[in-house]
């Protein structure tokens, strides 16, 4: 029972740090948070829906080459969405994040209702590669293969994303522009050009994120505002500008999350969540990573 | 028209009171709104006065101290559920509320009976939103918890406090919330004499709320509120408490929020964990935004426009309104930060201008 908690634990925190990498880096770059980012994880899933119409002439349904497809193009097709909104919305209210707060809103309930409008209102399923049905048996527990392929998703995405920030020449900007925005402009790195680089590159994994919860359940227009409160209290709780801020942050939340539910009820499981991270923030305001600006 | 302002204005009385000149017309239109508008029109603003208050009462916060809650549908929806526990009691009578016998209770909760008073309603109406609040309130603000942070912290408080209520099925009434409620202190609620008592004292408290606002805004507290805003270590280093001016500014707009709950639910008859989310806590801001954040007046015309907009367009075409409702996020912020109201008071003081010049 206990080591079943821990490991849906380790499962819904693993989809909270896929939606949260990107709302933290843009919130420590910028200070806005998105409120469309849950409508970027509905894109993401209802691309991988789409993909499953091609099933059949990749080899079939069952076959599943398809959803490994269906990955990347929800990445680029969220990508390129969260790039038309920082270009068209976001950057013009920059120094404004509670403007920012509203506007992104406002461009949820947009894409939720065409979401309604093209695909339907009631939820779609989509059929998982055959190859994810069962599970690993391991001292008398069940792990189902779509949370363990989930989780191994999750890993090699933090591996590239540590690559990204840590050993790449556009990460060390990144880094620089969060730091201290004003010296980094002065040495020549294009500021604006690293808001919306991270500002997609975060809306792509909430695609890939969607694109993994297709696996785990049916599909709405409404999907994402089931994790999207859930993934703001990561982010509170994570603190800006470290990638180990947020991966602590995702694992404390979801493993408390699961195991305090386990507890007590549904219920009184996100109550004590909830006072949990507000009693955290009296210990340390600014969350779990802090970052050196000088 | 520029003539007739200017005149009025080199008079000395005229000079102070021209900025109650919409005040009193405002004030005439609510007192001649009964006589004018059918039983259900009549209904339908008494409700829509109800969330004005809900606005200003969010302005007081976001616009002029600079709190963007998204916590106060939770707030309103309290202050419902103290004023709709009292109606429920009275429906029943002797007998216990009708959801508590389906979930299989046989006795009435413990904190339930105070509320056959309808004294102690009330006071509950107002003192749990406010209590709730300050406790939220404290531990925020204390560890400087503030701009986006404080939004978001808000709106988990609402998502937990409603996914609370759903759960308690046998004493919150769960999903349905409380409704089938049928007298208000002996009166029949369908009776037209009680809707119009009910719109009247409504009305009444909306002016009351907004002349205490505006005396509060123009107050030295009010003006410290909106340094706060402006730069809040600065008000620290003048050796202010930046913890205890915006705690009580919170707590004050969440038992204004309670007071406008308990006035709607008699109005509706019913009140759920649908009025609480997410969702209805940010609607609210949308109003504060349209009208004019930091000015009182423009959170009532925001609170009525949008209202009457949703009521007209939901019901007829509810894809649009959806996407309006969208649209009107992202252009209330992009194209009209100052909201109806500011538009209109920018357009008069050109005017006053060319009167003076």
């Amino acid at each position: 029972m206990f080591f079943t908690g821990i490991f849906n634990g380790l499962s819904l925190s693993s989809i909270l740090l896929l939606i949260s990498i990107g709302l933290a880096f843009s919130f420590g770059l910028m200070n806005v948070i998105n409120m469309a980012h849950g409508e970027f994880i509905m894109v993401g899933a209802y691309v991988t829906y789409i993909f499953q119409q091609f099933g059949p002439a990749l080899g079939g349904v069952q076959a599943g080459l398809w959803f490994i497809l269906s990955l990347p193009m929800a990445f680029l097709v969220t990508g390129a969405l969260g790039l038309l909104l920082e270009v068209t919305v976001i950057r013009r209210l920059y120094g404004r994040p509670l403007d920012t707060l509203l506007a992104t809103w406002g461009v949820g309930l947009i894409l939720q209702q065409l979401a309604r409008s093209i695909f339907g209102a009631s939820n779609v399923q989509v059929t998982s590669p055959v190859w994810l049905n069962g599970g690993l048996a391991l001292a008398g527990l069940t792990l189902p293969y779509k949370r363990l392929f989930i989780m191994a998703l999750v890993v090699l995405v933090i591996i590239a994303i540590y690559g990204y920030l840590y050993r790449s020449t556009a990460g060390r900007r990144l880094r620089a522009v969060m730091q201290n925005r004003e010296m980094a402009a002065c040495l020549g790195v294009a500021s604006r050009r690293v808001d919306a680089a991270t500002f997609a590159l975060g809306a792509g994994l909430a695609g890939i994120a969607g694109c993994a919860l297709t696996l785990i359940g049916p599909i709405g227009p409404a999907i994402g505002t089931y994790y999207i409160v859930d993934s703001f209290m990561v982010v509170v709780l994570g603190g800006v500008g470290q990638l180990a801020g947020t991966v602590a942050a995702a694992v404390l939340f979801g493993s408390a999350n699961t195991l305090l539910e386990l507890g007590t009820t549904a219920a009184m499981g996100k109550v004590l969540v909830f006072l949990l991270v507000i009693t955290f923030l009296q210990w340390r305001p600014s969350g779990i990573a802090r970052l050196r600006t000088r | 028209m520029t003539n007739l302002i200017s005149i009025v204005r080199q008079h000395p009385v005229g000079r102070i009171s021209l900025q109650w000149v919409p005040v009193g017309i405002f004030v005439v239109a609510l007192a001649l709104a009964p006589g004018l508008l059918s039983e259900f029109g009549l209904n339908l603003l008494g409700r829509f006065l109800t969330y004005a208050i809900v606005a200003i009462a969010l302005n007081l916060i976001w616009g002029y101290g600079g709190m963007l809650s998204m916590g106060q549908g939770l707030f309103f929806a309290l202050g419902a559920y103290a004023m709709g526990m009292f109606l429920k009691l009275e429906a029943s009578g002797q007998e216990l509320p009708d959801f508590m016998t389906w979930s299989g209770r046989d006795t009435l909760p413990f904190f339930w009976e105070p509320f056959h008073s309808p004294v102690f309603a009330l006071a509950m109406a107002i003192l749990i939103p406010a209590a709730l609040a300050m406790a939220i309130g404290v531990p925020i603000f204390r560890s400087r918890t503030r701009d986006v942070y404080f939004s978001i912290i808000t709106q988990a408080l609402t998502l937990v406090v409603s996914i609370l209520f759903v759960g308690q099925q046998p004493i919150t009434g769960g999903t349905n919330g409380l409704t089938s409620f049928t007298t208000i202190l002996g009166l029949p609620l369908v009776a037209h004499s009680t809707q119009m008592a009910l719109y009247l004292l409504t009305a009444a408290c909306l002016v009351a709320v907004y002349l205490f606002c505006r005396w509060l805004v123009q107050s030295r507290f009010g003006k410290l509120l909106v340094a706060l805003r402006d730069d809040e270590d600065r008000v620290r280093f003048l050796g202010y408490n930046p913890v205890l001016i915006k705690t009580s500014m919170f707590t004050l707009s969440a038992a204004i929020c309670g007071l406008a709950g308990a006035l709607f639910v008699p109005q509706v008859g019913i009140i759920s964990p649908s009025a609480m989310g997410v969702v209805p806590s940010i609607e609210m801001v949308i109003w504060v935004a349209l009208g004019g954040r930091g000015l009182l007046s423009g959170a009532i015309a925001g609170a009525l426009v949008v209202n009457y907009a949703k009521s007209y367009l939901s019901e007829t075409f509810p894809v649009f309104w959806q996407l309006l409702l969208g649209v009107l996020f992202v252009g209330a912020v992009l194209l009209f930060p100052k909201g109806i109201v500011g538009y209109i008071s920018v357009w008069w003081d050109r005017l006053r201008k060319k009167s003076d010049g």
